[in-house]
């Protein structure tokens, strides 16, 4: 056997393994502009709503004939909501499409389909902690609990992602992680909630993302 | 030379069969169109090399369904492990020996 052909044989298994185990379409891109909306969402709320309203003051109650409380009144207070919602609504329906279309992109262009073993895989690890999460939000949202949204958002997300992560590159089970340190310091510091919720959704999909592309879309591109 | 020659296992020559076996062995089972996607073959291809390794025993196949569709799946056995360490641990070798 030739030097060459030892090393491509190796070479072959490596690959093969690696690829049958992990889903390698995700797109670094998709996450970069998931990060970009959700930075414009945060952005959104931010402006909208009083400063820190959802995370602050919003389960306080307020005597309605004060002008504080024309301001947090419960009939605004359930507008907030509303608006609140279609703005998550948004960012997060815009994030899926965004990240399906890139990843479907990505997936033809490296001769694989989106729909594998791996991406079976990858979504069945990560749905369990979603779907939870999802739950427990709406029930905390129905509660009135509007404190401790942003910080369950950011702690099921990143468990979702750890959990699903062996299934896909390295780097976002680290993402995962990071968000659920951030998911923390937002439960340890009430009234910050958007401004991390902006830091785990935004800059760290960003970050990552770009990670991900340098690491992993540009190569594949160039191929 | 010769010593690691005698352990190269002579299901694994072709390339194909080691990497159907490479996937098997990275998971707990594949299904047959996975497989044919992922080594981008066609199906009378793989057929025929999966019931190679089937022969040795290195392989078991389930036969189920999924809802109505039939699903083909396999996985790999405990023989079939050991056979592809060894034929890895052979490759090891030549190579150790090619560099020393």
């Amino acid at each position: 056997m030739e030097d060459k052909d030892l090393y491509d044989e190796i070479n072959s298994i490596k690959k093969i393994m690696e690829r049958s185990t992990k889903f390698i379409s995700l797109s670094g891109l998709s996450g970069i502009l998931a990060g970009v909306y959700a930075l414009v969402g945060a952005g959104l709320t931010y402006n909208i709503l009083p400063p820190f309203a959802i995370t602050r003051y919003s389960n306080v109650e307020v005597d309605r004939n004060s002008s504080v409380g024309l301001f947090y009144g419960s009939a605004y207070k359930y507008n907030y909501i509303e608006i609140l919602f279609f703005i998550a609504s948004a960012v997060l329906i815009l994030s899926i499409g965004t990240g399906i279309w890139l990843t479907a992109r990505k997936a033809a262009r490296n001769g694989q389909t989106v729909w594998n073993q791996s991406s079976r895989a990858l979504l069945k690890n990560g749905i369990l902690p979603l779907l939870a999460g999802g739950a427990f939000i709406l029930i905390l949202l129905s509660n009135g609990y509007y404190h401790i949204v942003a910080p369950a958002c950011l702690i099921f997300y990143g468990l979702a992602l750890t959990a699903a992560s062996q299934y896909t590159y390295g780097d976002v089970k680290w993402l995962g992680i990071t968000e659920i340190i951030l998911g923390l310091l937002a439960m340890l510091l009430p009234g910050f909630g958007l401004l991390f919720w902006a830091l785990g959704f935004g800059v760290m999909h960003i970050l990552y993302g770009s990670i991900m592309y340098f690491k992993y879309d540009r190569e594949n591109s160039a191929d | 030379m010769k010593i690691a020659l005698t352990d190269f296992d002579k299901a694994f020559e072709n390339r194909i069969r080691l990497q159907i076996m490479s996937v098997l062995v990275a998971n707990e089972s594949y299904d047959f169109n996975s497989l044919k996607e992922l080594l981008a073959v066609t199906d009378g291809n793989l057929a025929s090399h999966l019931k190679a390794l089937e022969k040795e025993e290195y392989i078991i196949m389930t036969k189920s369904f999924l809802g109505r569709k039939p699903n083909t799946s396999y996985r790999a056995s405990a023989k079939g492990i050991t056979a592809f360490k060894k034929h890895l641990e052979a490759l090891e070798k030549l190579i150790k020996q090619q560099k020393g």
